[in-house]
């Protein structure tokens, strides 16, 4: 019971990766961009939210203003600074970015004050759900995973399927060919942006109940989220998921389990703080042997 | 004299006499912010070695600079504890002597970068930034749970290195031992950037392919010089343990990394006194915004995506293209 719990758990944590990593890759893959802000689009919404939410008196009314109102911060990021990095190298854009998360962590602190939000989760989400007989799990945490596969399933129909997807996917593969054919680019980008900038949103909002909403949560979620995207291939949706449900549940079950186990090894005292070292350390460690074994991700998604 | 010498010297003088400069205006405080400053910027001019000679770009130097720190204060706790640091195959005890305890900083600072370097160098480009960026996150948490020594508190010095004759606690003279390091470091990029690794390490960077058709081992300059880097980085973060007695985790946390990328690019990438003139920009720039606003990293933030943008061959790379047209 403890352990299907703990795999959900993961699933959700995986899931929420997922949202984020996937903005992160379309920009990576279709603008070569890397963008270490889009943690603060995460967190933005998050904000946004914990108003909204509290100033109508209703989640969903919150969640429904949050995601276009960070989609136009997005727009308008990717206008005023980002637009000048495509054409540079990425030392230039982690710098830039690092920039715009300083910013950004300020900006929502001298809004907002210093104190971290919570967002009450919708009531009739705030109950549990019995799963299996005896083993009750959060609704809301299930709902998380529905929506997240939803989504997933939804950019899946979009970039396969879709005219905007072939766009992106043309993009990807060779973005002058793209403009030379008459697509407006920057359009185009600044779009992809906005989406990414909203699933970053619907991630934050939806991690206001669970987590705390203050500023630098967006940072604790970016570098996971990196991770998910050099594990899956950089630019792949579906790399983007299975990097996700891999590194969501690796560390769930690895804080879960890990000290346990080795405490039952080595003897509580030591062993549990090995185990939990080892355990915060899992995905990296993850991420290097997927790396020495795959240089490139698991589904690298062009040459 | 030409210009660039009269910087130089002008630079030097200014160096040696600050501890008396600021005695005299009552400006004590001066020589500590100097201190930190020199030792930013000695992590700069270890970063630089890769990054501005040799083109890596790696987000994990923290983890050196941290390493470097633990290591000290974990001698120095062992030292204070009269605990020995292990038992097994053969008993070391801590010390508090800078002459072992630095040297060993760097020691596991150089083989902690050849590990990493060993395995980030298979990869390239944005891989190499996050890989890099991976290993600083691991060690950044396995000193967080690392109870023994603190955890996420820390750990606090009983007291800084002994040093023989010098006495450490003495902001000048402490000063004076940051400031022959900075020097020392400063020299030896300068001759590397025309020595025949330092020529190697650069060629690598503008075209690596070819190096390696006119027979070079590249993959091997690249480490070596990636383990130098580390090694000065950790030398950097051992001075910082002095300096503020007192580490914890977010000496390696990844806006340290971040911080000190700032500061090699703010500077200049590939100067030898880029790292330097970083350094102090970054530091003179953080106590005017802070004095302004408590939010200053609000103002902060948009001057360096701004100096990206506008500034990119740094401050220094900026004064030598001026310089160079009048020599």
């Amino acid at each position: 019971m403890l352990l299907l719990e703990q795999v959900l758990n993961g699933l959700q944590l995986g899931v929420m990766l997922f949202l984020l990593a996937a903005g992160l890759t379309l920009v990576l893959g279709i603008m070569n961009l890397v963008n270490l802000a889009h943690g603060s689009l995460y967190m933005v919404g998050a904000f946004i939210a914990a108003s909204a939410a509290q100033w109508t008196d209703s989640f969903l009314l919150g969640l429904l203003i949050a995601l276009p109102a960070t989609a136009l911060v997005g727009i308008a990021v990717e206008i005023i600074a980002l637009r000048q990095l495509y054409d540079r190298d990425h030392l230039d854009q982690v710098l830039a970015t690092f920039g715009l998360i300083l910013f950004f962590n300020e900006a929502v602190a001298m809004i907002w004050g210093p104190r971290a939000l919570f967002i009450d989760p919708p009531s009739w989400l705030s109950g549990a759900v019995e799963i299996l007989p005896g083993a009750p799990y959060p609704a809301f945490r299930l709902a998380i995973l529905a929506v997240g596969l939803a989504v997933a399933g939804f950019l899946y129909w979009l970039v396969a399927r879709t005219r905007l997807g072939m766009l992106i996917r043309a993009g990807a593969s060779n973005r002058e060919m793209v403009g030379a054919l008459g697509v407006d680019i920057k359009r185009l980008y600044t779009l992809v942006f906005g989406l990414g900038a909203m699933l970053a949103a619907l991630a934050g909002v939806m991690a206001g109940p669970i987590y705390a909403v203050e500023a630098g949560m967006g940072e604790q979620i970016l570098i996971p989220a990196f991770v998910v995207v050099v594990i899956g291939g950089i630019g792949s949706i579906r790399g983007a998921l299975v990097g996700a449900i891999l590194v969501g549940t690796a560390d769930t079950l690895g804080r879960a389990f890990l000290p346990g186990i080795f405490g039952a090894i080595m003897g509580p005292a030591a062993a549990s703080g090995v185990g939990a070292a080892l355990a915060s350390m899992a995905i990296y460690i993850l991420m290097a042997a997927v790396l020495v074994w795959r240089p490139r991700g698991l589904f690298p998604a062009h040459g | 004299m030409t210009p660039r010498q009269a910087i130089l010297f002008g630079g030097l003088a200014f160096a040696l006499a600050l501890p008396v400069l600021a005695g005299a205006l009552g400006l004590d405080y001066a020589v500590g912010i100097a201190t930190r400053i020199l030792i930013l910027a000695l992590a700069g001019i270890g970063l630089n070695l890769i990054l501005g000679y040799g083109g890596m770009v790696s987000f994990g130097h923290a983890a050196f600079f941290g390493l470097g720190a633990y290591v000290v204060a974990i001698l120095s706790h062992h030292e204070t504890m009269s605990e020995p640091l292990m038992t097994w195959p053969f008993e070391i005890g801590g010390t508090d002597a800078a002459i072992l305890a630095w040297p060993a900083a760097m020691l596991a600072c150089a083989l902690a970068a050849l590990v990493m370097g060993a395995i980030s160098l298979r990869t390239g480009g944005l891989y190499f930034i996050m890989i890099t960026l991976a290993f600083a996150q691991m060690l950044f948490f396995f000193f967080v749970s690392l109870e023994a020594y603190g955890g996420d508190d820390g750990l606090s010095l009983f007291a800084r290195s002994s040093a023989g004759p010098l006495d450490l606690h003495d902001p000048a003279q402490f000063y004076f031992l940051v400031l022959v390091f900075v020097l020392l470091a400063l020299l030896a990029t300068a001759r590397l950037a025309n020595a025949r690794f330092g020529l190697a390490l650069q060629g690598i960077r503008d075209n690596e392919r070819r190096m390696r058709a006119l027979g070079f081992a590249t993959t091997r300059t690249k480490l070596a010089a990636f383990v130098i880097s580390g090694a000065i980085v950790g030398l950097a973060g051992a001075l910082m343990a002095n300096h503020t007695e007192f580490v914890n985790p977010s000496f390696l946390s990844w806006q340290r990394s971040g911080e000190i990328l700032v500061i090699v690019v703010l500077g200049g990438m590939g100067t030898a006194l880029g790292p330097l003139i970083g350094a102090a920009v970054f530091f003179v720039l953080e106590e005017v915004l802070s004095q302004w606003t408590q939010h200053w990293m609000i103002i902060f933030g948009p001057i360096l995506v701004l100096a990206v943008l506008f500034a990119k061959q740094g401050l220094w790379g900026f004064i030598e293209s001026k310089l160079d047209r009048h020599d």
